[in-house]
């Protein structure tokens, strides 16, 4: 791993102050190391974020669940509130990489990441979700803006992500055997008034299925995506499986995933 | 480069390192203490899992830097007056090991299992194990191992 100088900062205010175009934020690490690691990535500056406790927590209200971007997924897995608030939200962390990598890994980190395949990214999409920077709130679905890519700037630090309670959801996914990442996972919220259904791991970005939506808006039940046939044209293809097997997974998954709300 | 200070298996250490020092290394090249091993390197194998805090993790992803002042647990650490832990008897008793690459890993990583869950099912424990690989695919037997732990500890 190249040189670079390790930095912890103690609030907000001074992580944003070091940033720079050469820096990082740290949080669990779990991409950002091996990804500097393999040479994928090099940074001057890291700037951990881990000891700022404000960004640490879980927060539910009547309506919505807080969590603090530096919150690990073993928290977010083990939290009483959230698995009473929001079941799928707990059961989607305890479902991510393994022991090791929840005890590490964060909220913040992998949205921040916005890995094509991560399972976070679907939450926020399916659970209306506004992440809290240290600069503005940003709508979910303006957030993620391509594969790796959010609508972060440069010294922008996500400081808790904000989920609305809805009346029934479920995640489903289709695990990578080896890493536990989605090859295809699909998220589904029901609200009073509509439904979101989004879909991590088979495009080169997180997006919410607007077919599945609605008609399962019109009828919430299985059957009405039952045999649906989705445009596999810009969906991943790769040694794990091809396009055509990825939006056929995606119907499987939301089928599961209706029926467990 | 900036100073280091753990508590490494109850020992106070303190010592200066590059800032991208990666704990494995830390352990084992600062400190002497090989039993951490490294297997895949890119924090999937587990070889390299030991307790910070008392959670495992897994020192081949964690800077030396990003844990400072924290305590650390090797597989070195477990034995107390020269008696292996409970986890390490049943691992030898049981042979839940063949070539031995994986087993520091194993049994760290087992540990933490039963400090939060004392009597694991063996979907749980296969589950737990998830990021503990072993080539030999000698599961069958490090799940049996870690059954006659939980029944010790």
């Amino acid at each position: 791993m190249k040189e670079f100088n390790y930095h912890s900062a103690k609030d907000s205010k001074e992580a944003s102050k070091l940033a720079s175009s050469g820096s990082a934020f740290l949080a669990g690490g779990m991409t950002t190391i091996p990804s500097m690691k393999l040479g994928l990535a090099t940074y001057k500056d890291l700037i951990d974020i881990k000891n700022i406790k404000k960004l640490s927590g879980i927060k539910v209200s009547g309506k919505s669940v807080t969590i603090g971007a530096a919150t690990k997924h073993v928290e977010v897995a083990n939290s009483k509130d959230v698995k009473k608030a929001i079941p799928s939200l707990s059961s989607l962390a305890e479902g991510i990489g393994d022991p090791q990598v929840r005890n590490r890994g964060t909220i913040g980190g992998s949205i921040a990441n916005n890995d094509p395949s991560a399972d976070y990214p679907s939450a926020c999409i399916a659970l209306n979700a506004t992440i809290h920077t240290n600069q503005r709130k940003i709508e979910a679905s303006k957030f993620f803006k391509g594969m790796f890519e959010t609508a972060l700037k440069k010294g922008e630090l996500i400081e808790a992500v904000e989920f609305q309670i809805p009346e029934k959801s479920s995640y489903q996914k289709h695990p990578n055997p080896a890493s536990r990442y989605a090859v295809v996972g699909v998220y589904i919220a029901k609200y009073k008034s509509d439904v979101n259904v989004a879909v991590t791991g088979a495009k080169s970005c997180v997006y919410n299925d607007k077919e599945m939506a609605k008609a399962l808006s019109g009828n919430f039940s299985s059957s009405s995506i039952d045999g649906m046939d989705l445009d596999s044209s810009d969906m991943n293809s790769d040694i794990h499986a091809s396009a055509e097997y990825r939006a056929s997974l995606v119907v499987t998954q939301a089928k599961k995933a209706v029926d467990a709300c | 480069m900036g100073k280091i200070s753990l508590e490494v298996n109850g020992r106070k250490v303190e010592k200066e390192a590059p800032d991208n020092t990666l704990l494995s290394t830390f352990l084992r090249e600062h400190l002497q203490l090989t039993g951490t091993h490294i297997g895949c390197d890119t924090s999937q194998c587990g070889a390299c899992v030991v307790h910070v805090d008392g959670n495992s993790l897994k020192s081949c992803t964690a800077l030396a830097a990003d844990v400072n002042g924290s305590k650390v647990t090797t597989i070195e650490g477990l034995e107390t007056n020269g008696k292996m832990h409970p986890m390490q008897e049943a691992f030898k008793k049981l042979h839940g090991l063949q070539c031995g690459f994986c087993t520091p890993g194993m049994v760290m990583s087992a540990i933490d299992l039963l400090q939060k869950n004392k009597k694991p099912s063996d979907t749980e424990i296969r589950d737990w194990l998830e990021g503990n690989i072993c080539r030999c695919t000698g599961y069958q037997n490090i799940v049996a191992a870690v059954k006659e732990a939980a029944t010790k500890m």
